[in-house]
């Protein structure tokens, strides 16, 4: 039987204004990103200009500056943008899948496996062993913690309100052992881990970039593979399955980007959670819907988020180096408190 | 209507038992989808409508028993092979906060796009073409979720359209629209089938309407199938009795000649032709 006009009428050009308006934002946060970096680079402890700052960026020799410059201030800053894109990424997943804009990579008992190993890394070991295993440590808790949440939320699939109320409810008891540890362990262990819980970026070095950059090489774009089947679940399982999606190799796969984002991420400053409850939201504001337009735009977001946190905590009560994620929470819990009210009244 | 030879049909269930980890719903289904056909699927709440759909269209596997299209194991074709032959719509579904209707229609080409691989030309056309059938064209760029009921399940249909598939079944298209609202929409699905050559199993609430539009009726009770045929044929008070409990004559429309249920009150319930008093209202059978 043959279709009649109006089943086969020729599309006209359809005018992409999302578009536009997302390669204008992306393009203005990139921009405001580098400048941003520009910045804190010149700013710090030790009085330095963009002249002399710049001079040192071209010639990196033995100058006082040219080690402040490329030794101190730029690792930490790449490690800033790195974390915060991170956490970011893994927050818009992670949102996507739950389908609930009030999650973030913590629902899930990420952050709290991560901390739980790094205190008991600390527990164990004091500061006696080298420091720099701590990332590698609190990396395996938050990988643990996710199989083992996914594990015992798994029934013939995964349905993902399960896996939250799960997560929580692990996340609660690995954080009552957490505190037990820091009460028994010593004073400088204990302090070392209140710094890291809170979400530090204090003496980061390039050596943690290359940890952590990986990690992001990797799943950043393996998500966006999967953009167009988020988007298609966004929809409801059932929808997305008529679609043609394979909803539980699609899902496993991005929880594993979310997981490895947020775990990697956490491991190399610890907890900074708020960045992926806000980052995704404010880019979801910015740029609407589309997971392959949410992704940067919310990694650029968590990127400024945690930049700016940590040039706040850095120079703004200097001489004291204050942790990053004190600023994170500060705008973070007001914005959740803002969320809850907003949704409250939507679906009331 | 014409009587055409009955095509092979292509979708097909063969001793079908399904359900969820707490109850089994079908015990041992047989169905046949009618070519170029509408049917219709009814049966009272729990009778295991929707999830004989759902196994039908691959979302639920069955325990026993197999859905052939085209002659092979849905189950074990490519899903989204499957997707470009056969579109479900499931009951009601809902659209996330801000979706515009060109959004939710565009995601109808999921499955006719690869990420190497798009015909953004033929794309275009399938949405503008399903959005012109559906009549939701003037609305494209609003939000989904700020639009009426009828709109909202228009733009889903439009979704299902751009899928551009043969095969289509729809969950309770027209459940809690108005009654204008569902004639419409049922005029529509009814087009594509008649005119648009394409196979539509619907599950719908109203009897009257599914026996006034229906080429097939299939009655369904507690996960079996009663009784299925042409509305004339299986519309009758006994199968109304039998599948839906319900005491109701069967008048037969004097234009269209298609069956018409109307139920009987028992006495008591009927409105007494003198009301008492004359702000007794009569309640509409619907
Ligand atoms: N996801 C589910 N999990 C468990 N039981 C379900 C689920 N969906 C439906 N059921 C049960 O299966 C039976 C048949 O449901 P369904 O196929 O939805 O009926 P219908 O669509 O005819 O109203 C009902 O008793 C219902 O409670
Ligand atoms: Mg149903």
């Amino acid at each position: 039987m043959t279709h009649s006009a109006s089943l086969n009428q020729t599309g006209e050009g359809t005018t992409d204004a999302p578009r536009a308006r997302y390669l204008r934002i992306a393009t203005l946060l990139g921009l405001l990103l580098l400048t941003s970096m520009g910045l804190s680079l010149a700013l710090g402890s030790f009085p330095t200009s963009f002249v002399e700052v710049g001079h040192a960026l071209v010639t990196p020799q033995d100058s006082d500056i040219a080690f402040i410059v490329w030794e101190l201030r730029l690792p930490r800053i790449v490690l800033a943008v790195l974390v915060g894109a991170a956490l970011a990424v893994a927050g818009a997943i992670l949102q996507a899948i739950v389908r609930n804009p009030l999650a973030s990579p913590d629902v899930i008992g990420i952050t709290s496996g991560a901390a739980l190993a790094a205190v008991a890394f600390l527990a164990l070991f004091g500061t006696a062993l080298s420091i720099h295993w701590l990332p590698a440590s609190a990396l395996t808790g938050a990988l643990l913690a996710a199989l083992l949440v996914f594990l015992l939320a798994w029934q013939r699939g995964i349905s993902p309100s399960r896996m939250v109320l799960v997560g929580i409810g692990l996340s609660a008891a690995m954080g009552a052992v957490t505190t037990l540890l820091i009460v028994i362990s010593d004073d400088a262990a204990a302090m070392y881990a209140y710094v890291w819980l809170t979400g530090s970026l204090y003496a980061a070095q390039w050596q943690d970039v290359l940890g952590l950059l990986p990690w992001l090489l990797v799943a950043v774009p393996l998500c966006l593979t999967r953009a167009r089947h988020m988007d298609a679940m966004a929809l409801g399982d059932q929808v997305a399955q008529g679609l043609g999606v394979h909803v539980l190799h699609s899902r496993l796969v991005l929880m594993a980007c979310s997981v490895s984002l947020a775990g990697a991420a956490v491991a190399f400053a610890g907890g900074l959670s708020f960045v992926g409850l806000i980052a995704p939201h404010i880019a979801a504001r910015l740029v609407g819907r589309g997971f392959a337009r949410l992704v940067p735009t919310a990694a650029l977001i968590g990127a400024l988020i945690v930049l700016y946190a940590d040039l706040l905590g850095r120079v703004a009560f200097l001489p004291k180096d204050l942790p990053a994620g004190i600023f994170v929470s500060g705008v973070g819990a007001p914005f959740f408190v803002y969320l809850l009210h907003r949704t409250r009244y939507r679906s009331g | 209507m014409p009587s055409t030879p009955a095509k092979t049909p292509r979708l097909t269930g063969e001793a079908l038992h399904a359900g969820y980890e707490s109850r089994r719903v079908l015990d041992g289904v047989d169905l046949a989808v009618a070519e170029g056909q509408l049917t219709v699927l009814l049966g009272p709440n729990g009778s295991g409508k929707s999830t004989l759909l759902k196994t039908l269209a691959r979302t639920l596997t069955p325990s026993a028993g197999r859905v052939c299209l085209d002659g092979q194991d849905i189950h074990r074709r490519n899903t989204r092979e499957v997707a470009q032959r056969l579109g479900i719509l499931p009951q009601g579904p809902s659209a996330p906060e801000g979706l515009t209707v060109r959004q939710l229609v565009g995601m109808g080409r999921f499955p006719h796009r690869r990420l190497w691989r798009q015909d953004a030309e033929r794309d275009a056309r399938a949405i503008h073409a399903a959005m012109a059938y559906t009549d939701v064209a003037a609305f494209a760029e609003r939000s989904v979720d700020a639009l009426s009921g009828g709109q909202r399940q228009r733009c889903w249909i439009a979704m299902v359209l751009a899928q551009e598939t043969d095969l289509i079944l729809l969950d309770e298209p027209t459940t809690f629209l108005d009654l204008k609202v569902q004639v419409d929409l049922l005029e529509l699905l009814s087009r594509l089938a008649h005119e648009h050559g394409r196979t539509l199993l619907l599950v719908l609430h109203d009897l009257n309407l599914a026996a006034a539009y229906a080429d097939r009726l299939v009655m369904m009770r507690d996960g079996r199938i009663v009784t299925s045929g042409t509305p004339r044929d299986v519309f009758t008070a006994t199968h109304l009795k039998g599948v839906f409990d319900l005491d109701a004559r069967v008048l037969e429309d004097p234009e269209t000649g298609s069956p018409i249920c109307v139920p009987t009150p028992r006495r008591g319930a009927r409105p007494s032709a003198r009301p008492a008093s004359p702000t007794v209202d009569r309640r509409c059978i619907s």
